[in-house]
């Protein structure tokens, strides 16, 4: 499969370097986590694998995943500093660097907890700072974090994914792309759609009161 | 819709329309994405100026023994128009696109063949493309290029991005530039570009993940490399 679309994948992307892969990339996993996860974040789990765990800290990783986490845009400055940044929002973090063989050499799994919740995301960076989300809490999937795009967690009934798709429709947004995996049959799933434009509070709000939803969360383009 | 794959298509599609590289790359993004011309342009004249930003801010202060560095020798000798530097851009994205689709351009997946060697065989034939070369000799540039860093491992030293890639970056920009001149003369690669790409792929599958940017073979598992390393992040902690 075709995973670099368009000729900015590859002449860019604007950003702080020094690594499209391990650096932006970096921020964009980061980002597609903190807008998944939908709450404020109090500490941050972070296993590295692979080249990411090597060498983290001479390509700035370990600033570039809590930049994103920070809601922070591959060429912020900020980047730089985030590690303090971090500390003066009350955002605790760990690094471990995790020693499994993964299929992809920068793989990161983020781990978001606050009191009430805690979430979980597999991404992997595939250089140029194009990057893929491969899990969420143990669904598996595939997300390029590059446009804007909502996760449905829901039951698995029939009607559910209609009920999803119509409203998009009504409000005539478009779905570029459509994954449903589930656990298992009439158990917990979960749709992935990628979106051409973001989703505004209202439609959310009417997608979260669907029957069969159990929450909706997105991702900003 | 303009869909391709391989080089050789891309190379069919300028030879068929009669056009450069370059605007085949610019009414694909079009066609994709519904973009206006101007849009997709603009976007890349904005990629351009983050570039030359950045390379001014790393030339600040920076004095060279003979007066001059490289960006000056760029200024000074293509005199190129901005179009021709953006049509440079899209001429190397439409190469760099076929190969990051096909192959990998990333050290970490690939090693440096993947990312210093794609880089510069994309801009080989893009030096093609700007000095008026047929689409077929910035085909065969590439190859000429990227055959020549075929192997290359990615070892960076304490597993920073400067030992040794900043010369590695500059030693690829030297080999497109020979490249360039040989397919401008006539020189052709027995090997078609997109069998090179492949071989590039094979290659990167076999190397060992010691030599894909962990920092754990070649250059950076050298005495020297170790006490650097333990110098910087000593400091650092």
């Amino acid at each position: 499969m075709s995973v670099f679309h368009s000729v900015f994948d590859i002449i860019g992307p604007s950003m702080i370097g020094p690594s499209s892969s391990h650096t932006a990339g970096a921020v964009k996993i980061g980002k597609a986590a903190k807008h998944l996860f939908n709450g404020s974040v109090q500490h941050a789990r972070i296993y590295l694998y692979g080249s990411f765990a090597k060498t983290y800290k001479g390509h700035g990783t370990d600033r570039a995943l809590i930049a994103g986490i920070l809601g922070f845009e591959t060429d912020d400055v900020r980047i730089i500093d985030a590690l303090a940044l971090a500390k003066e929002v009350g955002l605790s973090y760990e690094f471990i660097e995790a020693h499994t063989a993964v299929e992809e050499p920068n793989t990161v799994r983020i781990e978001l907890i606050n009191q009430t919740q805690s979430f979980e995301l597999l991404g992997v960076s595939l250089g140029g700072g194009k990057v893929e989300i491969r899990e969420i809490n143990g669904f598996a999937l595939h997300l390029s974090g590059n446009h804007p795009a909502i996760c449905v967690l829901h039951n698995d009934r029939f009607g559910a994914i209609a009920a999803v798709t119509k409203i998009l429709a009504k409000y005539e947004i478009n779905i570029g792309r459509m994954e449903v995996n589930r656990r298992d049959v009439g158990k917990e799933a979960l749709m992935t759609i990628e979106l051409d434009q973001n989703i505004d509070q209202e439609v959310e709000q009417e997608l979260s009161a669907q029957a069969h939803i159990v929450n909706v969360a997105k991702i900003v383009g | 819709m303009i869909v391709f794959r391989t080089v050789e298509e891309l190379v069919d599609l300028a030879e068929k329309e009669q056009v450069k590289i370059a605007e085949i790359m610019i009414r694909r993004e079009m066609d994709v994405f519904s973009l206006s011309r101007k849009a997709v342009v603009n976007r890349m004249d904005e990629q351009l100026t983050v570039m030359e930003e950045a390379i001014d801010r790393g030339l600040k202060g920076v004095a060279s023994i003979s007066g001059l560095t490289g960006y000056d020798a760029v200024k000074t000798q293509l005199k190129r128009t901005r179009e021709e530097m953006l049509d440079f851009l899209f001429t190397s994205g439409a190469f760099g696109y076929v190969v990051a689709n096909q192959a990998f351009i990333s050290g970490a997946r690939g090693g440096c063949q993947a990312e210093v060697g794609s880089a510069a065989a994309m801009a080989a034939a893009a030096v093609v493309e700007m000095a008026k070369g047929t689409p077929k000799q910035s085909a065969h540039a590439f190859s000429i290029t990227m055959k020549n860093m075929l192997g290359l491992v990615c070892d960076p030293v304490a597993g920073l991005v400067e030992v040794p890639c900043v010369k590695r970056n500059a030693m690829g920009a030297s080999q497109a530039i020979v490249s360039a001149d040989m397919a401008l003369a006539g020189v052709e690669s027995k090997i078609p570009a997109d069998e090179v790409i492949g071989a590039m792929y094979q290659i990167g599958k076999q190397m060992s993940p010691q030599l894909k940017e962990t920092a754990e073979g070649g250059l950076a598992n050298t005495p020297t490399a170790r006490r650097l390393e333990q110098e910087i992040f000593a400091k650092q902690s």
